[in-house]
């Protein structure tokens, strides 16, 4: 049954207009217009670039999360996965699970492309990719419980972004003080285990919460 | 809504709607005459009586405005928090309005907080603003108030509203120790806690007295504009049902 909903809702986003290349596009997009804001300095880019590409990671993962429950809400799909013997709990957990994957992946498989773009070294690159394989799962986590909040409302995009984006806070602190940590050659320990405490908390939570909510969209 | 207004009738208590907008109207004359009073007295203190700081000046007393503010901005989210429980658990009507009457008056002591702050600052860090980790975890409080109240708004029926707000609060409160505790955990410009310390403030009794008697004074003026909001809603939360009576009956 959980299988069955993550490969669906994988399945629809890869084949439904394309959500998951737009959101390459859109997030090598962000990427690329930093360089024209800041300048063309490839020292000052290599500095700051794991921190752009951990904004434009989370402002790409922002761009699918109205629809994660709300097409389902409006075909009457949500109805029956609440009547299902499932708990609603690991439903929302198998939804998070799929968008990560529809969503996230294709991104962090494009990292290492933008990360060329803006001059990473090779090791700052691989720090980089280890923190948002860690990180991404909680802003998914935390993109589920926005979603659900607003399932019921017209235009929640803005909304969600508003809920999400001070609550995703903690995870870009200790996503970039781990690279942080490794380009002053300080031990990364400490802040990788921070960001995979901070995901698993909202492995916890999220769902919890995000079927709450679920459940009082009728 | 039906189920909870006829439990209501049973239950002659504080927290039946009716009675406490009885109570209300009595309490918020008397609230608001202790919070001029204690303000009053307040400020003579922090702003004549009180000492200046060695190294700051006269500009330490914008601490007795800041300080408080602060403490009113986490406070309010903290109700809003046990009202959101209020709301889930016990499914009670006043437990939302409180949640709803605070959220407002969280965001304007957030943004007075921040606001005099930045005044502070200026003379004594040389800039308005720094990302610094308080100030930032303050800023941070200050959207999570004005989403939630976007979210209760954008909800039109009121029993929803009030339970996804809740959840909403619920899960927000993860961020409160971290406000709480940014100045502690993150070694930055903004000088650590000097009240609330396991070894006791690290002040002169001659600068916590004002800020003790400011912070009392603060925490009656919340009360006061909480418990005045929660009685306005009330009202409007009436007169939107008998708006509803009046169109049912006109169709």
């Amino acid at each position: 049954m959980l299988a069955a909903i993550y490969l669906r809702d994988v399945r629809l986003a890869w084949s439904a207009g394309g959500g998951g290349g737009v959101g390459v596009i859109f997030f090598l997009a962000v990427t690329a217009v930093a360089p024209f804001a800041l300048g063309p300095d490839l020292p000052l880019l290599a500095r700051i670039g794991p921190a752009l590409l951990w904004i434009a990671m989370l402002l790409a993962l922002l761009l699918g999360l109205e629809r994660l429950f709300q097409a389902d809400h409006e075909d009457g799909t949500l109805d029956q996965l609440r009547l299902a013997d499932t708990p609603l709990v690991t439903v929302v957990l198998a939804k998070a699970a799929a968008h990560w994957t529809a969503a996230a992946l294709p991104l962090i498989a494009a990292t290492p492309l933008a990360g060329i773009l803006l001059n990473l070294s090779p090791r700052l690159l691989l720090v980089t990719l280890a923190s948002l394989v860690v990180g991404t799962p909680a802003l998914a986590l935390i993109g589920a419980v926005g979603a659900a909040l607003a399932v019921t409302l017209r235009r929640a995009g803005v909304l969600i972004a508003v809920l999400v984006l001070p609550l995703s806070i903690p995870v870009v602190i200790f996503g970039v003080g781990a690279v942080e940590a490794a380009s002053a050659g300080r031990a990364i320990g400490p802040p990788f285990a921070l960001l995979g405490a901070t995901t698993l908390v909202f492995a916890v939570v999220g769902p919890l919460a995000a079927a709450a909510a679920l459940r009082e969209a009728d | 809504m039906s189920v909870t207004s006829d439990t209501a009738g049973k239950r002659p208590s504080i927290i039946n709607p009716g009675r406490f907008a009885g109570i209300a109207d009595r309490a918020v004359p008397i609230l608001a005459a202790l919070t001029a009073v204690t303000l009053c007295f307040g400020l003579y203190l922090a702003l004549w009586a009180s000492p200046e700081d060695y190294q700051q000046g006269s500009t330490v007393r914008i601490m007795y405005i800041h300080a408080p503010s602060a403490y009113i901005a986490l406070m309010a989210y903290v109700v809003m928090t046990s009202a959101a429980l209020g709301t889930l658990v016990w499914r009670h009507p006043l437990a939302d309005v409180a949640a709803r009457a605070a959220a407002p008056i969280g965001a304007a002591f957030t943004l007075a907080t921040l606001a005099s702050g930045a005044i502070w600052g200026k003379p004594m860090w040389g800039a308005w603003w720094v990302w610094d980790a308080r100030l930032t975890s303050m800023l941070i409080l200050f959207f999570m108030y004005l989403g939630l109240i976007a979210l209760s708004r954008a909800i039109e029926e009121p029993a929803r509203a009030a339970r996804i707000t809740a959840i909403a609060t619920l899960i927000g409160f993860i961020n409160i120790p971290i406000i709480k505790f940014s100045v502690d955990w993150w070694n930055t410009l903004h000088q650590g806690a000097s009240v609330m310390r396991l070894d006791g403030p690290s002040m002169p009794a001659s600068m916590l007295t004002p800020l003790l008697v400011m912070a009392l004074a603060f925490t009656l003026l919340f009360m006061t504009l909480h418990l005045a909001e929660m009685r306005t809603e009330l009202l409007r939360r009436r007169a939107r049902t008998l708006r509803l009576r009046a169109a049912r009956n006109a169709g």
